[in-house]
Order: C-alpha cells, then sequence, then structure tokens
C-alpha cells in the first residue's frame, strides 16, 4: 500500500543549522497493517510521516501509495487516499465551524467542494449516527461550533470524520499527547476499532511505549532518520513490554 | 432627517466593501489593504465606461472583474510569492493608484449628466426614495448571493481555510487557489461599492478610496462586536449584522458632522470611533472576570 524507497530529507542544506532528518529510509508497508513508529524526539518520525501525507517533499528518493509516484504530489491532492489526525486537536478540526459543517468537509475529502449546499436531513441523520456510535453523547450538538468541545472529543470525532469519505491510509500523529489518560485511551481504542473495520493500512506516531506495546500489527523504532528496530506482526506478539523500554535504555 | 436618509444611502452603498471585509478579514482571517485601490478602481472603471455611454449591464461585470482581478493579484503575491498579506495589499494598492489615474486621465471625473443606475427605475417620485429602493433591492441580491455562496460545500471550505489551514488541505483542499479567489470575490465586491458610490455622489476621484478600508473595518468590527454578544453562528444574521454595521458607521459619521465636528477632523473622528468600538467589549470584559 505505501511504498518508501531510499528516502532522504535534509532541511536547511548547506546551513549551519543542516537537519538531516530522514536518512535513506527503505519501508514497505502491506495493505491492512498498523504500524507503530516509536523514537526520541529527533529521531525523524514525525518527518517521516509528513512525507507520507505530502506536508514536506523528500530531498531524493520516492514514494508510492496504492500503486501511484506521489513523490512531488502536494498535501491536498493525496487526500484521495489519506486521512489524518493531528497531534493538535485544533489542527484537525476548524473551531468556528459548527461540528456538522466540518463533518460535510470531511464527507467530500476526495471529491470536489462544489458550489451546491450539501448539508441536507439526511446528511445530519447520517452524521447524527455515526456521532451516537461514540457514545460520548455528543449527538445532539452538532450545530455547535468545534471550538466548545474538548480536546479528547475532538480528536475523537477527527477519527470519525477520516472515515466519511472513503479511505485507504489513516496517518496518526501522536493523536493523544495532548490528552488525559481517559480521553487518551478512548481516541486509542477508537483509532484501533477503525483500523479494524475499514481494514485501514495506517502509522501511529507515539511516545507512549504502552500504546506501542498493546496496538498495531508492526513496530519500527527510528533514531537518527533511520530504522534501528522493524518487528513484524509475529515478532511483535512476542515482545515483552520490559523489551521495549530497553530500546531507549 | 434628509441627513440621515443621506447616511442609510451611504452606508448601503458601503455594503459592497463591508462584505468584502467581512470575507477576507473574518473568513480568511487576512487584513486586506487592496480595499482602498480596488474601491477607486471600481469607481474610476465606473466612470469610464458612464462617459462612453456604455449600458449597465456591462459597466456592472467590468467593475467586478476589475475588482476581483485586484484582489487575485494580491491573492497570488501573497500565496505564490510568500509574501505578507499585508504587504501584498499595500503593493497593489499602491500599483492601482497609479492605474486608476491612467483609466480616468486626470484626477476627478463628473458624472453629472450621464446615466446612472439609480435612475434606471423610477419607483417612486422623491429621487432618494427612489435611490433607496434601487440600493436596498441591490444589496439584497448581493447579499443572498454571498449567503448562499457560504452555504454550499465551496463556501464551507472557504471558512474552514480561514479557520484551520493544516485541516483543510488534509482534506482535500488547495489552499493557496482559495485564497485567491476569496481576495478576488472580496475585492469584487469592494469594487461595487465604488460602482455605487461615484453614480451616488456623482463623481469619480482618485482620491476617494484613500482610508475606506476603515469603513469595511468598523462595520465588521461593529457586526463582530454584537456576533459574540449573542453567540451567533447562523451565517444569515451574521451578514444582516455586517449590512447593519456599514449603515450604523456612517450615521455616526453623520451624527458627528451634525454636532459640527469640522469635516476635517472626520478621518481622526472615525479612527477613534473604531478604536472605540475594538477597545470597549476588552475593557468590560477584563472587569467582569
Amino acid at each position: 500500500m505505501i511504498g518508501i524507497n531510499n528516502i532522504h530529507k535534509v532541511f536547511n542544506k548547506g546551513k549551519a543549522n543542516q537537519v538531516n532528518a530522514v536518512n535513506g529510509i527503505n519501508l514497505q508497508i502491506n495493505n491492512g497493517e498498523f504500524v507503530v513508529i516509536v523514537g526520541s524526539n529527533g529521531s525523524g518520525k514525525t518527518t517521516l510521516l509528513n512525507l507520507v501525507s505530502g506536508s514536506v517533499i523528500p530531498t531524493s528518493g520516492t514514494i508510492s501509495i496504492d500503486g501511484h509516484d506521489v513523490t512531488t504530489m502536494p498535501d491536498y491532492k493525496r487526500s484521495e487516499w489519506i486521512a489524518r489526525v493531528f497531534q493538535n486537536p485544533l489542527s484537525g478540526t476548524a473551531s468556528d465551524l459548527s461540528i456538522l459543517d466540518n463533518f460535510r468537509l470531511a464527507a467530500i475529502r476526495t471529491k470536489p467542494k462544489g458550489l451546491s449546499i450539501g448539508v441536507d436531513d439526511a446528511f445530519k441523520k447520517q452524521v447524527k449516527e455515526k456521532i451516537a456510535s461514540l457514545g460520548m453523547g455528543l449527538e445532539n450538538k452538532i450545530a455547535q461550533p468545534m471550538g466548545t468541545l474538548s480536546g479528547g472529543q475532538r480528536q475523537a470525532l477527527t477519527l470519525l470524520m477520516s472515515i466519511m469519505d472513503s479511505c485507504k491510509v489513516l496517518l496518526l500523529d501522536e493523536p493523544t499527547a495532548a490528552l488525559d489518560p481517559r480521553s487518551a485511551e478512548v481516541v486509542m481504542k477508537t483509532a484501533d476499532k477503525l483500523v479494524k473495520d475499514f481494514n485501514l493500512t495506517s502509522i501511529l506516531i507515539t511516545h507512549n511505549l504502552k500504546d506501542g506495546y498493546n496496538y498495531g500489527t508492526r513496530i519500527i523504532q527510528m533514531g537518527e532518520g533511520t530504522i534501528l528496530h522493524d518487528l513484524d506482526t509475529d515478532k511483535k506478539a512476542k515482545l515483552k513490554q520490559s523489551d521495549l523500554f530497553d530500546w531507549f535504555g | 432627517m434628509d441627513f440621515y436618509l443621506t447616511a442609510l444611502l451611504q452606508g448601503l452603498c458601503f455594503s459592497g466593501i463591508a462584505l468584502g471585509i467581512y470575507i477576507s478579514m473574518k473568513i480568511f482571517n487576512i487584513p486586506d489593504i487592496t480595499t482602498d485601490g480596488s474601491y477607486t478602481l471600481g469607481g474610476a472603471v465606473t466612470g469610464v465606461l458612464l462617459l462612453h455611454n456604455q449600458p449597465s449591464y456591462i459597466i456592472l461585470p467590468a467593475v467586478m472583474l476589475a475588482g476581483a482581478t485586484a484582489g487575485a493579484l494580491t491573492g497570488i503575491i501573497h500565496t505564490k510569492l510568500k509574501i505578507n498579506a499585508l504587504l501584498a495589499g499595500i503593493l497593489v494598492m499602491t500599483a492601482l493608484y497609479s492605474i486608476n489615474l491612467t483609466l480616468m486621465g486626470r484626477s476627478n471625473l463628473p458624472l453629472i449628466n450621464t446615466a446612472s443606475v439609480f435612475t434606471l427605475l423610477h419607483l417612486v417620485s422623491d429621487p432618494n426614495q427612489n435611490t433607496f429602493w434601487i440600493l436596498l433591492f441591490f444589496v439584497a441580491v448581493v447579499t443572498l448571493i454571498i449567503g448562499y455562496l457560504l452555504k454550499t460545500d465551496f463556501g464551507i471550505a472557504m471558512r474552514a481555510t480561514g479557520n484551520s489551514e493544516t485541516m483543510i488541505r488534509a482534506l482535500g483542499v488547495n489552499t493557496d487557489r482559495m485564497k485567491i479567489t476569496g481576495l478576488a470575490i472580496a475585492n469584487a465586491l469592494t469594487a461595487v461599492s465604488g460602482y455605487l458610490i461615484a453614480q451616488f455622489q456623482g463623481f469619480a476621484d482618485i482620491s476617494m478610496g484613500i482610508g475606506i478600508v476603515i469603513v469595511g473595518l468598523g462595520s465588521v468590527i461593529i457586526a463582530e462586536a454584537f456576533i459574540n454578544w449573542f453567540r451567533i453562528t447562523s451565517v444569515w444574521i451574521s451578514l444582516l449584522l455586517v449590512l447593519g454595521g456599514a449603515v450604523i458607521f456612517q450615521f455616526v459619521l453623520a451624527f458627528t458632522l451634525s454636532i459640527g465636528i469640522d469635516a476635517t477632523l472626520l478621518k481622526l473622528v472615525t479612527a477613534v470611533f473604531v478604536l472605540l468600538i475594538v477597545s470597549l467589549p476588552r475593557l468590560s470584559f477584563n472587569r467582569s472576570i
């Protein structure tokens, strides 16, 4: 599903503050795989995710998604396949727009935004049903601005928004970093459920090693812009939580 | 009474600027100074075409196209060349001064014996009231179009662009193109105000746009005060409040002149008035905490 071939990304090339964020990574992610990437700050994991999403264009190497070469394709075109959840709950939703309008945009992620009114009663009903599945009691608040909700609620809704339109790849960039432990758990469980139910290929970046241990079908540790460990499903199953902590020892 | 009727009519004429600033400032979060230039551009194009006896159905589209081009230029400079939006607007506004002067050929075009949109129809005998009804119809049509636009999928994407750029890019919107389109729409509306004012006051002048952006800002800020006060989320009510803001703004100016304040101090009074509306809610807000 995602092919990353000998990718390099250099920021501020030739200047005193040059950063080699990603150094020649090769990675093939198969359809339906749930990859967890861990690594200390500055290990290049967020840059790798941004390379996949298109927010960052590589210095060299190629990236393909679903058989299409997307190496130089801007992020807004890659949305045809990719849905994203950001570290900051404010980035994944529009605060001043109603929950309903946010969902409307998510429902036409892969389609052109035309000059017709798409929010009708049928759509409202559909959104209410989707939101009710979260069990947060938000289904009667769809006319409220997104900004009136808590970070946890917004992250959960962002996750739900990602499957409003056809989605093949889900990118989760530390989705629980800004949340309290309880909200974080709800968000992670929702993510895990969506990934399984919709057979999404997904990449989760996290600093929470417990989440890295509990979720995902494959785990990768990055450091200095390279891959240090790469354990597939079988090896990950044998991995003990203490081993994971030892990686950072 | 006539004094206030004139203020009302002017307020309606300025509703184009108010809606334009609402789009650039509130929806896209871009302080767009192009306004000063595109307003005069609207007046200049109107004046030149009227003096060449062109019909209304050519003049209005030409005015809107001219304004949209100016706005799109600011948008392109801002997004493609990555230049600060404020500076991009100042650049285009400065360039427009020469364009407007070249178009007009001199600094003032009197439009006394030319046709005008206000004499197209005779609904009532009193010319001021006739102007009022024509303006009201005009403003209603423009507001309906903008209101509808903001409710469409395109409009929601537009509103999201100024609100959360990362989100809307992840949802498949080219934000650069969206900003260029938005600034084009905003400045087309501003140019329409120039079109209306030039015909309303009977001349187009090279200096008619100096500081006019404050009229739009003032209207939007008055509207915003009410929007925050009553926690309004409806697009339609917001647009109506912006129109109301444009009229209130002109009433305040008319009132200032009527109590005998020197006309040379008018811009100072305008600035102080806008400062007051901006600062009053914050002052009282601080006290309540």
